[in-house]
């Protein structure tokens, strides 16, 4: 048995390497080969992993995570200003200093439950925003976000050369993170992230989460106690986000203090819910289809619209137009907003439910026209 | 002295909009049991509906300008103005305080849409869901107003005669130099009333014992033959008007633009969870008295002492609350409690 799990493991973790490292060639017919969108994917996929351990697995509904990516992004251009352009100081910087601020958030929140847990943590995430427009300016840039300077000590750089003409980029041991070698950087981070989101879905650690989400009191009178368990899936949670905050430092070396503001961890759970929640792959499903469609809806304007239907009549056209350009361009958020209802509403699991629903209605069917036979 | 007198009154005027909001949303957790998160987008909806009121009445058409003879001028002149001459202006001028008679009902159908179209087919999924649908909805609500009214704040002007400041310090006898606007009094004037009618029409009234009733025990309620469902949706239209009147009347202090509503919803958040959930009278004290904290700690000598206090405060106080009161400070056994 356990040898089977290991193998099944071994297949399921080569499968996404396959995947997500050949990311380049099999979206390059839907027109998502890109750099930047790569990226994207692929970092966002790591925060919506971390994510989901914690409402996932544990049902405990988050608005603060969005915290731990901002943190995580100052500390790496932080790390890039002060240390050096090495990526690897930063992620690791990142990560830590994220899962320290998540322990002192968790520490607090995960006294509360239910609701109350998520206004705590709402409360926190304004808290930090607002801190760092404020009185932390010295540490954020405030409203101008933080960004590289010439003038930067950079002390381990300057050890070894001496300062260059322009402004430095990110760099892992001299390949420039910019482009697909940051994407692939990146993947690589995702890749690991994944392992270990699927060793802690199997892990004996997991099942107490999951049996945290289904019945906590039950789970107390067995004679456990609930928190250090939920403290410690909020702290890995954490450091995923700072872990995706750093990555996005080491992509675009810049912080600003509106991506710790509490939307944009609501953005992160419609992307898990959309996935599925608390299912391995749906929150990376989720990301996939959220930051395509928005590439590609907030890409259309009217006049391409226009070509689109200019196959209909003229008064058709027209009223194709009126009716779908809300929804895109700048309207992408309503599509968004709408499309997330619509999960939640008739589908709570996600698509991954969806899926599901499909597969049992299907072979249902063909067990009824085996027994007609 | 004076400076104490502003920031109370101050506080009571920001305590005034969160108690408004924060009555809203304890009302329909307390009764439908709903945690709302599109709650403060109704908020913004009123404020959207004094400024689409205000524009309604400003439809203007271009006239020839007879004061200019050299050539000939255009003008635009509002339609009001050209059909009922001064009284024309004189709504016009007026278009907040009337725009409150196009909000009561336009929000009222707004709620009772949401709920029979969406709410009611969430009162047996998790708070999880609730809260997830309810924030799926307000985005919707905002993109649909910026879709409208675009994303920049839209500046709605209070009536001129009250646009001045009274003389608060001479009334009381204190300096002449302590001012206050007068809107940010009509408003406190405002919100109290509609506190003070909400309060009443549960108290008083049939229909608000059995919402009580419903409140405090619903299947109960239901046992003695009382359709408790059709009353919740009237007190979710209910709520929906409070939001919105807070907002209609909020307009001419902040110019409102697309997702004020998220701002406040916050904040009308920590304060329901202060004022303990469920509980009204929680959520307007709560309200009141964590305007005034916010208002205290944004003063000047509060700031050098600990920088950075009045961005926090109320987040602070709420986190504190909830820790050492769980049921904040009038909050009821047994609600939403696991």
């Amino acid at each position: 048995m356990h040898i089977k799990q290991k193998r099944s493991d071994l297949l399921v973790m080569s499968l996404f390497t396959i995947i997500v490292l050949s990311m380049p060639v099999w979206l390059d017919p839907v027109g998502a080969n890109y750099p930047d969108l790569l990226q994207k994917f692929v970092i966002f996929g790591i925060f919506a992993i971390g994510y989901n351990i914690l409402f996932g697995l544990t049902g405990y509904l988050s608005f603060g995570h969005a915290i731990f990516l901002g943190v995580g992004s100052y500390a790496a251009v932080w790390s890039f200003k002060l240390l050096s352009m090495n990526a690897v100081p930063a992620v690791i910087f990142a990560t830590l200093l994220a899962g320290v601020v998540a322990a002192l958030v968790g520490y607090v929140s995960l006294r509360r439950s239910g609701i109350y847990f998520s206004i705590l943590t709402l409360a926190f995430a304004q808290m930090f925003y607002n801190l760092a427009y404020s009185v932390l300016t010295p540490i954020t840039n405030g409203e101008t976000g933080l960004q590289l300077s010439l003038d930067d000590p950079r002390v381990i750089d300057r050890l070894v050369s001496s300062a260059g003409e322009g402004l430095p980029v990110p760099e892992l041991f001299g390949i420039s993170m910019s482009g697909y070698s940051g994407f692939y950087f990146c993947a690589v981070m995702l890749i690991m992230a994944f392992f270990l989101s699927l060793k802690i879905f199997n892990s004996p650690f997991g099942l107490k989460l999951k049996a945290i989400k289904s019945n906590q009191h039950r789970m107390k009178y067995t004679g456990y106690n609930t928190r250090p368990y939920l403290l410690s899936a909020f702290i890995i949670s954490g450091m995923f986000a700072g872990l995706a905050g750093g990555l996005m430092a080491v992509t675009d070396p810049l912080a600003g203090a509106e991506r710790m503001q509490w939307t944009a961890s609501g953005e992160v759970v419609l992307m898990t819910i959309l996935g599925g929640i608390g299912t391995l792959y749906g929150p990376l499903l989720g990301v996939g289809i959220i930051k395509y469609l928005e590439n590609i809806f907030s890409a259309i304007n009217e006049a391409s619209l226009q070509s689109f239907f200019s196959f209909m009549p003229h008064w058709l056209n027209e009223m194709m137009v009126m009716l779908v350009s809300p929804f895109v361009g700048e309207g992408w958020q309503l599509t968004l907003g709408l499309m997330f209802m619509l999960i939640v509403i008739f589908l709570p699991g996600g698509i991954t439910e969806g899926f599901q629903k499909i597969k049992t209605k299907l072979t249902t069917n063909q067990k009824i026209q085996q027994g007609d036979e | 002295m004076d400076a104490i007198l502003i920031q109370l009154l101050n506080g009571l005027d920001k305590g005034a909009a969160y108690a408004l909001i924060a009555l809203g949303l304890t009302l329909v957790f307390g009764t439908l049991g709903i945690v709302n998160f599109a709650h403060g987008a109704l908020f913004m909806l009123g404020a959207f509906c004094a400024v689409s009121f205000q524009q309604l009445l400003t439809i203007s058409v271009k006239v020839v300008d007879p004061s200019i003879t050299f050539f000939t001028a255009y003008k635009t002149q509002p339609y009001l103005e050209i059909w009922f001459g001064d009284v024309g202006l004189m709504m016009i001028d007026y278009a907040v305080p009337l725009s409150i008679l196009m909000a009561i009902p336009v929000m009222l159908i707004i709620g009772l849409m949401i709920e029979r179209g969406l709410i009611r087919h969430f009162y047996k999924r998790s708070h999880a869901e609730q809260i997830l649908v309810t924030f799926g909805l307000a985005i919707v609500i905002q993109e649909v107003i910026r879709h409208f009214f675009g994303a920049n704040p839209m500046p709605t002007p209070a009536p001129d005669i009250v646009s001045s400041s009274a003389q608060v310090g001479a009334w009381l006898g204190l300096s002449e130099n302590l001012v206050y606007p007068w809107w940010r009094l009509i408003y406190l004037a405002f919100s109290a009333l509609v506190i003070v009618s909400v309060f009443a029409f549960l108290q008083l009234t049939t229909f608000g014992m059995i919402v009580r009733a419903g409140m405090f025990d619903r299947q109960m309620v239901g046992f003695l033959g009382i359709n408790v469902q059709r009353k919740f949706t009237i007190v979710f239209a209910i709520a929906t008007v409070v939001a919105g009147l807070a907002g209609v009347m909020y307009a001419p202090i902040l110019p409102p633009d697309y997702h004020m509503g998220m701002d406040f919803l916050v904040l009308s958040f920590v304060v329901v969870v202060v004022g303990g959930m469920g509980s009204l009278g929680g959520a307007v004290a709560a309200g009141f008295l964590l305007g005034i904290v916010q208002s205290f700690a944004s003063m000047t000598v509060v700031n050098e002492l600990i920088p950075g206090i009045d961005q926090v405060i109320i987040y602070l106080v709420a986190v504190i609350i909830l820790l050492t009161r769980p049921r904040g400070l009038m909050g009821r056994q047994g609600v939403m409690e696991d």
